[in-house]
Order: C-alpha cells, then structure tokens, then sequence
C-alpha cells in the first residue's frame, strides 16, 4: 500500500465534488422480488436501518419505483452493479 | 426440507430433503448455463457437461422446455468447459478484467432480467456501462450458483453456511426465481395465475417449484434477519 505524499494536490474531478448530488440510484419495482428479500437487500447493500429500507421497499411496490441513492455517478454505477447482483432491477440517472 | 435457522455465530444452517436438492441443483445448474457466455470461452467438446436434468425430479417430469422434461431455464447442449489452459489471448485477458464484452443486452428474456440495463433512456450510456461490467456480473452470479452446489449435498440432508455463504444462496436463489419467472411470465397476480391453471397443465408444476423456491429464499431471509 502507498501513501500519496500530502503536497501533491489531486485533480479536481467534476462530478464528485458537484454539491448538490446530481446522480440517482433508482429501484424499479418488478412481480418476481419478494417484499422482505428488498427490505433485506436495502439493509445489506446501503447499511439503512430496516424503517428506511421497509419504506423504500414500499415505496417500489406501490409507486413503481424509489430513490434508493444519490451522489456521485461512478458511486452510483456501484450501486447498481451491487443491486444487479442481488437481482434487483436497478438503474443510474442524472436528477434533472 | 427444515427451514433455515440461524447458527451461533453469523451462520445459518437448513436440511433438504433429496428430491428438493435434486430438483435445487439442477436449477441452478441451468442459470449457470444460462450465464455462460458463449463468445466469451471456446466451445467445449460435445456433451463435455450438458444441463443436469436427472429422471423423475418431482413436480417437474412434464414441465414442457426447450430440450425436454426438466429443462424449463437454461439453453441447450452449452458446456461449462472454460477450455484448454494455457496462455491467454488478449481476448481471455479482456474476459479476465471484466472488459470487453458486449454492448448489447441479452435478447433472451431470461437473461435480460439477470443482467439488465444501467440506464433506462440512454442507450449510449447502457452499452458503455454493460461493455465494461457485464463480464464480471456473470462471472459474480456463476460464482453465487457453484457455491450453491458446493454446499447442497447432490443426495440431499444438512446444509450449514457461513454468512458469506448465505449471501452467495440469496442471490443464486434470487437468480433462479428471476429466470423461472420470466419463462412463467409471472405477474403481481402469481397466486390467480398459478389457480387458473389446470392441475394437469405441466406449467402448474412449475408454478408449484416456483413458488417452493420463494418459500426457500423467505426463510433464508428471516433467519439472517
């Protein structure tokens, strides 16, 4: 492991250090998930406490779809190779 | 099959009977079949390790497929054979680094579930990110699936399972019911789908396997939970 001496300065990267977090993991809902599988899922994957992912879960239930995420896009990308590989029907957009 | 439960420590730990873990195995023998990228590895020799379709598996001896009784989720004849060792191409190095791969989602229904698109109305930005990840999302859910087989004994009886394992069964499961679902076009309405059909209809059997499986992954999740 290295240790990047302190007085280099790192390139600035446009997109993870946009404030006002322009990228969006969103959950759509689908017949085939079980209800407690994406609650557990949410817990696992995000670390949210079970209120938070229950609502979530809900939230894809009823209205179709959830915001699950927001930030960066390459950490939102993350997110939905994670969900991906739990089988949840994930995907990245900008907020606008 | 004795639900699961969890162990002392972060384990959990279930008891199958030996038709469920026939029927369990060759399942998910499929979705790894299914998952087999046949541009990504040369062909393997004929027959070298076809889908596991033992006889009499229960509740699925007339579920009608594309290669006969047994075989309602994977393609025909694919072999897991990753080929022979040797140097890798630039090709395999490619494969290797998740890099490479297709732009193109899977036009098999069943497939398009499991690896489905990033973005949902940006074509350029799907087929970017799929190019670059879908290698190792295939790789990650075969690898889920072979530590279902590691673990399910072919003759039935315990199962016993670190967390790491347990993750690994959630998701291979989840697979497994993603694929049979598409094949079955299952709806939110599963229950008056599943009702409607004649008894005789080899489909109920499958709807019946489908919903054992919901059964299996429900109590995998309460007793992490």
């Amino acid at each position: 492991m290295s240790v990047a001496p302190s007085e280099v300065e790192l390139p600035e990267s446009g997109e993870q250090t946009t404030p006002d977090k322009p990228w969006l993991t969103i959950v759509w809902n689908d017949p085939i998930n079980l209800m407690d599988y994406v609650t557990y899922v949410f817990q696992t994957v995000f670390g949210y406490p079970k209120p938070k992912a229950t609502k979530l879960m809900l939230d894809v239930h009823h209205k179709g779809k959830a915001v699950v995420a927001a930030g960066a896009r390459e950490s939102m990308e993350h997110n939905v190779e994670v969900l991906h590989g739990y089988g949840l029907w994930a995907t990245v957009s900008s907020d606008s | 099959m004795d639900a699961f439960r969890r162990t002392s420590g972060r384990g959990v730990r279930a008891r199958f009977d030996a038709p469920e873990a026939v029927l369990l195995r060759s399942l998910i023998e499929q979705v790894v079949d299914l998952l087999t990228d046949p541009d990504a590895s040369p062909p393997g020799s004929p027959g070298a390790a076809g889908p596991y379709a033992p006889p009499g598996t229960p509740g699925f001896s007339g579920t009608p497929g594309p290669s006969g009784a047994g075989e309602v989720i994977g393609p025909a004849g694919e072999s897991l054979d990753p080929g022979t060792p040797g140097v890798p191409s630039p090709a395999e190095l490619e494969t290797m680094l998740g890099m490479g791969g297709t732009a193109q989602a899977p036009e098999d229904p069943a497939l398009a579930r499991l690896l489905p698109d990033a973005y949902r109305d940006d074509p350029d930005a799907a087929g970017e990110f799929r190019r670059f990840t879908e290698q190792s999302l295939r790789g990650a859910k075969q690898e889920s699936a072979r530590i279902v087989l590691d673990t399910l004994p072919a003759d039935g009886g315990p199962v016993k399972l670190s967390g790491e394992q347990a993750q690994s069964w959630l998701r291979a499961l989840n697979d497994v019911r993603l694929a049979l679902g598409v094949r079955l076009g299952v709806t939110e309405e599963f229950e008056e789908q599943w009702q409607e059909l004649d008894p005789v209809d080899p489909r109920s059997a499958a709807f019946e396997v489908y919903a054992w499986l919901g059964g299996v992954q429900e109590s995998l999740v309460q007793a992490l939970t």
